[in-house]
């Protein structure tokens, strides 16, 4: 398998790793967030959506286990990715025109990636752990609502959605740049439907706290 | 003029052509000719100089030989040479338009078109190999254009009546250098070929009467290098940047063949420049070249000006019935699609009566008929990117006004002597392409100069040079041997005094004087005032230069300025070159119009009787040469007075 | 022809040798604005001749933007303000009197800087001879019209090859990838039958040496189809990247 580690420590095959990783965790973005909106249907319907997770129970273990490793490799291979580019650009022009000639999404993946990988950390700390590792049975609703009245926690909730929305939208299109399906005819459908994905994936996700924060029992 | 003596030297040029039909001459040369056995290849280094259509291509071929090669080019890559900027196309006798082209059309039309100055043999064996040339371009993946159907598209071209130009838009010199570059770069990885860029060839060592080696210097450190080998190929482009003004690239220069020609190498008919007549004109004294418009633009274009003396309207205000179409009205039958030295020609008649464009140096090129007809959308096709290139650097927009056009120095159809075999006088040392001299005759028809550029190099210098090398004994040389040592000196000395002089004349200075003299007095028309004038002229400026130049900066670094001031001292001997082939010459042919000599009509009157040979100049000194000819003879076509009308 | 002119501050990236530390340094100039851009720096170097300082080194060659010789960084994009022209097709019309340009040479850790704004882009050379050909010896090919191919396929081949080398792409981009460069061939000879024998070894041999010179991996951004003077499209890069993709399932090449 010498050939499979060389094919995807090249310039092609890294990016290759960005999109396959990065293709499943568009997938696992749209369940994560059908699954979030059952809070508007208040306690009950959420709790219902974890307890069908909680059916699967080992199953679901590995899946978290397979998502983690997704995770993982995404953002490494990005950092790799990130590095290497960096070095081999070496010495920058001391006057950019960057703004001119490409979409300010695709040349800031690496920071709303560091605030989406912050974001995650904080996000798995209050929310996953808690849930899954705390001490006794806390309710899962209970938890997320009462961040969700938080102010700080809800605006960097909604400022790290906004840049996962960036992230996004130059990550849909890319993918499918990077597998080479660049079609005349339809990429520019592709790139229409990454940006409709990037808004409401973000929009769905940021519109919780906004609605807890303000909206909520008021 | 006492300094040239025809007879000082019993050498006898021997052109080596063939005996036998013109039809079989090649195939029974082939035969004829020694071969190295594949397992000797190995043991004989080839040097070539210039990787352009011709140096690649040859470089490439004799690698696949099994020759060790070392190829050399003053670029940083052999994908820059100025072979790429060719346009329009490349002409080959294939006959798949089914319009009655045949391998003798091309050969009688190269011919003709070169004013019957050409060495039959040789430009029948071109014809006979262009279809070669489409088959091996093809093979390597250069995306010719097509039609429909998925077969080659052909257009036409000045000097023709058939359709044989293969294209690839308006970039077919690109794609076919590419092509070279692909053949070469596969050779290189696999090691046939050592690839030494940004090295300029500066002298040719000769050993023992034989071209033995190199002095090169390499561009960026200023090193004096050296080279051996058993044969030398210099295929480095032509010198129309003589004129300062043209429409080579800034680089393409007269060096390399200027230093072998100094060496030993006879230089036949230099005189021969060819001036384009579709380029843009001039626009300013900062002007550092001209740019040429594809003469295929003349397929759909028609050139006129107004009939009117003084008639300074704008070009759409002047009426149908107030211009005039000069290039149909004086030549019917070939109508815009003259050959190229009658249309500049023409278009410098019509100026020099004041009818040029607001009575300065410009035609109207108009494609307005042709939009009307075909609709903008198939014009923007053919000719999209040359539409583009004219609106950048004008400002104007040719799909509603028409184009300025005038004449530009273009292409050099002289060059080293080189016999069949295309080796030069001196033994070893072989020319290909527009370096030598050898098919054009005294006029070049457009999409020849790919065709005769690859031919050279692919197919015919693979065979001659091996019945070169199979049939001579090599002492071994050593780049460390005396011929070797005192080049390298001269070479140094030549580079410490062009930085010792410090004067207050800048290279470009000096070089744009040259230019303007030679495109008053050797440009599109000469005559005898004109060329005894100029040669003082030259003389005098060679000396400002020698004692006037400033050349900056440093031998051991790269320095462009001193790149220039090499190639400029050269141009100064080799323009007074030119004024003497031009004055020796009494008559007219195709590029070189000698006002004294011209039909009632206006046209240009040669004089087989008297100059129906290749002027051969031999370097003595400085500012004197020995003149030898080579007599044409024609035994299968019919020497006659060329008409377009 | 002496209409007016523009005037413009000038500040050039002046770098003496490689490995030594460069600066901008401040020139002014009058300028007729039919003038090229590289017409212009003629114009100073010439001055800087007369007053026996070095001139500026820049590269340039058919100044018609096909031969890819020129390059140059002009207030930030390689080949200067307008799409689609090189650097020598860039006339002082489009600046205006008074205006400050930055002239700096094309960055990127593969193109280092020779002298001034001249930079060494031998690499793109490297990529070509690692399998950027199609491997016929000279003679020994079929009639050109044997193998038809469609006008739509020669068409789109045409528009990969007319890729001019210049190196905008790895300059614009901020990763200095080469992609696009080596995209465009990849596509070119993977379009024609005749490309078809190699095309799995051309992929994989061209994407492992341009990883061996250093340049970098692509993200996307499409800077470098931006500022390509041929408009060579990013579609080549996505061509490449299925390519190579393929070609690495494919081939039974367990060595590369």
């Amino acid at each position: 398998m010498g050939w499979f580690w060389k094919f995807t420590n090249s310039s092609i095959g890294k990016k290759l790793v960005m999109t396959v990783t990065g293709i499943l965790l568009i997938i696992f973005l749209i369940i994560h967030l059908a699954g979030n909106l059952t809070l508007y249907w208040g306690a009950k319907a959420f709790s219902t959506y974890a307890s069908t997770l909680e059916l699967i129970m080992p199953l679901l273990r590995i899946i978290e286990v397979l998502l983690a490793l997704v995770f993982i490799f995404h953002i490494i291979n990005g950092i790799r990715v990130w590095w290497g580019n960096k070095k081999s650009k070496g010495v920058e022009n001391k006057i950019s025109a960057k703004s001119k000639n490409s979409s300010i999404f695709s040349r800031t993946m690496i920071q709303s990636a560091s605030i989406i990988f912050i974001f995650l950390v904080i996000h798995l700390d209050t929310i996953w752990y808690p849930y899954n590792l705390g001490n006794g049975a806390e309710n899962l609703y209970g938890i997320v609502t009462g961040l969700f009245m938080i102010p700080l926690y809800s605006w960097f909730y909604i400022f790290a959605m906004a840049l996962l929305g960036f992230h996004l939208n130059h990550g849909f299109q890319s993918a499918f740049q990077t597998m080479g399906w660049n079609h005349k005819k339809y990429f520019p459908l592709i790139q229409t439907v990454g940006t409709i994905y990037a808004i409401l994936v973000a929009a769905g996700f940021a519109s919780l706290p906004i609605y807890f924060l303000y909206f909520h029992g008021r | 003029m006492g300094n040239i003596n025809s007879t000082s030297k019993d050498f006898k040029l021997d052109s080596k052509v063939p005996e036998g039909p013109i039809e079989t001459k090649w195939t029974n040369h082939k035969f004829n000719l020694k071969l190295v056995n594949p397992s000797n290849k190995r043991k004989y280094d080839i040097i070539v100089v210039g990787t352009g259509l011709a140096g690649a291509s040859a470089a490439a071929t004799l690698g696949e030989l099994g020759y060790n090669v070392k190829a050399f080019s003053f670029h940083d890559s052999p994908r820059r040479a100025h072979s790429i900027a060719a346009q329009g196309g490349i002409n080959a006798s294939k006959n798949y338009q089914n319009d009655g082209d045949s391998t003798f059309r091309l050969f009688y039309d190269t011919v003709k078109g070169g004013d019957f100055r050409s060495r039959e043999a040789n430009v029948y064996r071109l014809a006979e190999v262009s279809g070669n040339i489409i088959d091996q371009c093809v093979g390597q993946g250069v995306p010719f254009a097509r039609e429909y159907g998925g077969l080659l598209d052909n257009r036409s071209f000045g000097g023709a009546q058939v359709s044989r130009t293969f294209y690839a838009r308006g970039q077919t010199g690109q794609q076919l250098l590419l092509g070279a570059y692909s053949a070469l770069s596969r050779q290189i990885n696999s090691g046939k070929v050592q690839m030494l860029n940004r090295r300029e060839m500066l002298d040719l060592v000769v050993v023992d009467g034989a071209a033995r080696g190199i002095v090169v210097r390499n561009l960026l450190t200023g090193a004096i290098e050296k080279y051996s080998a058993h044969a030398v190929v210099l295929a480095t482009g032509g010198y129309a940047n003589v004129f300062f003004l043209s429409t080579n690239a800034m680089n393409s220069n007269t060096t390399a063949i200027w230093r072998a020609h100094k060496k030993g190498a006879f230089f036949a008919n230099p005189c021969y420049t060819q001036i384009h007549p579709t380029c843009l004109p001039l626009h300013g004294d900062s002007q550092s070249k001209l740019t040429l418009m594809s003469e295929s633009i003349r397929n759909d274009g028609r050139v006129w000006v107004p009939k009117k003396k003084g008639d300074n309207r704008a070009p759409n205000q002047i009426p149908e019935d107030e211009r005039d179409y000069y290039l149909e009205r004086k030549y019917p039958s070939y109508g815009n699609l003259a050959p190229r030295d009658i249309s500049s020609r023409s278009a410098k008649e019509v100026c020099d009566e004041g009818r040029g464009v607001n009575g300065g140096e410009a035609v109207y090129l108009d494609c307005s008929d042709a939009i009307k007809r075909l609709g903008k959308k198939a014009i923007e096709e053919r000719y999209g990117n040359l539409f583009d290139m004219y609106q950048n650097i004008t400002g104007e927009n040719p799909y509603e006004v028409p184009m300025k056009i005038y004449p530009a120095p273009h292409y050099i159809m002289g060059g080293l002597w080189v016999d069949y075999n295309l080796m030069s006088t001196v033994p070893g040392l072989f020319v290909l392409g527009e370096a030598n001299f050898s098919d054009h005759g005294a006029n070049r028809l457009g999409a020849s100069a790919l065709m005769q550029g690859l031919a050279d190099g692919y197919f015919v210098i693979p065979y001659t040079i091996g019945d070169y090398l199979a049939t001579r004994k090599f002492a071994s040389v050593s780049t460390e041997q005396d011929e070797f040592k005192k080049s390298e000196k001269e070479i140094k000395d030549f580079v410490g005094k062009l930085l010792s002089i410090k004067g207050k004349t800048t290279v470009d200075e000096i070089h744009k004087k040259l230019g303007k003299l030679l495109w008053n007095k050797v440009g599109m028309a000469r005559n005898e005032k004109g060329l005894k004038e100029v040669i003082g002229e030259i003389k005098a400026l060679r000396e400002e230069f020698w004692k006037d130049v400033n050349v900056v900066g440093k031998s051991d670094d790269l320095n462009q300025t001193l790149e220039r001031a090499g190639r400029v001292a050269d141009y100064l001997e080799l323009s007074e070159l030119m004024a003497v082939d031009a004055l020796d010459r009494n008559e007219s042919c195709g590029c070189h119009f000698r006002e004294e000599y011209q039909t009632e009509e206006g046209e240009a009157k040669r004089d087989d009787e008297h100059y129906r040979y290749v002027a051969a100049w031999e370097f003595e000194d400085v500012g004197k040469w020995n003149l030898h000819k080579e007599e044409l003879e024609f035994e299968f076509l019919h020497l006659a007075q060329r008409s377009y009308k | 022809m002496s209409e007016k002119k523009i005037n413009l501050k000038l500040k050039i990236w002046r770098q003496s040798a490689p490995n030594t530390v460069g600066s901008f340094v401040d020139y002014s100039v009058s300028v007729s604005p039919e003038a090229s851009f590289l017409e212009m720096l003629d114009e100073l170097n010439n001055n800087l001749e007369k007053n026996n300082q070095d001139p500026i080194v820049f590269e340039s060659d058919c100044r018609e933007g096909i031969c890819g010789t020129c390059g140059l960084v002009i207030n930030g994009e390689p080949h200067g303000p307008l799409p689609k022209i090189a650097t020598c097709q860039l006339h002082m019309r489009n600046f205006k009197d008074g205006q400050t340009i930055w002239v700096e040479p094309f960055r990127a850790k593969a193109f280092p800087v020779i002298k001034d704004l001249a930079v060494d882009r031998s690499a793109f050379d490297k990529v070509i001879q690692a399998g950027g050909y199609i491997s016929v010896n000279t003679g020994g090919v079929p009639d050109a019209n044997s193998i038809p191919i469609s006008k739509d396929i020669a068409s789109e081949a045409f528009d990969s090859a007319a890729c001019i080398g210049c190196g905008a792409c790895v300059a614009a981009c901020k990763n200095g990838s080469a992609m696009l460069f080596v995209g465009a061939k990849v596509t070119q000879f993977s379009l024609l039958p005749q490309g078809q024998p190699e095309r799995q070894s051309r992929v994989e041999a061209m994407v492992a040496k341009m990883d061996e010179l250093g340049f970098g991996s692509c993200s996307n951004t499409y800077a470098c189809e931006a500022e390509c003077p041929k408009g060579i499209s990013v579609k080549n890069i996505a061509k490449l990247n299925r390519e190579y993709r393929l070609a690495k399932i494919k081939s039974k090449n367990v060595e590369a």
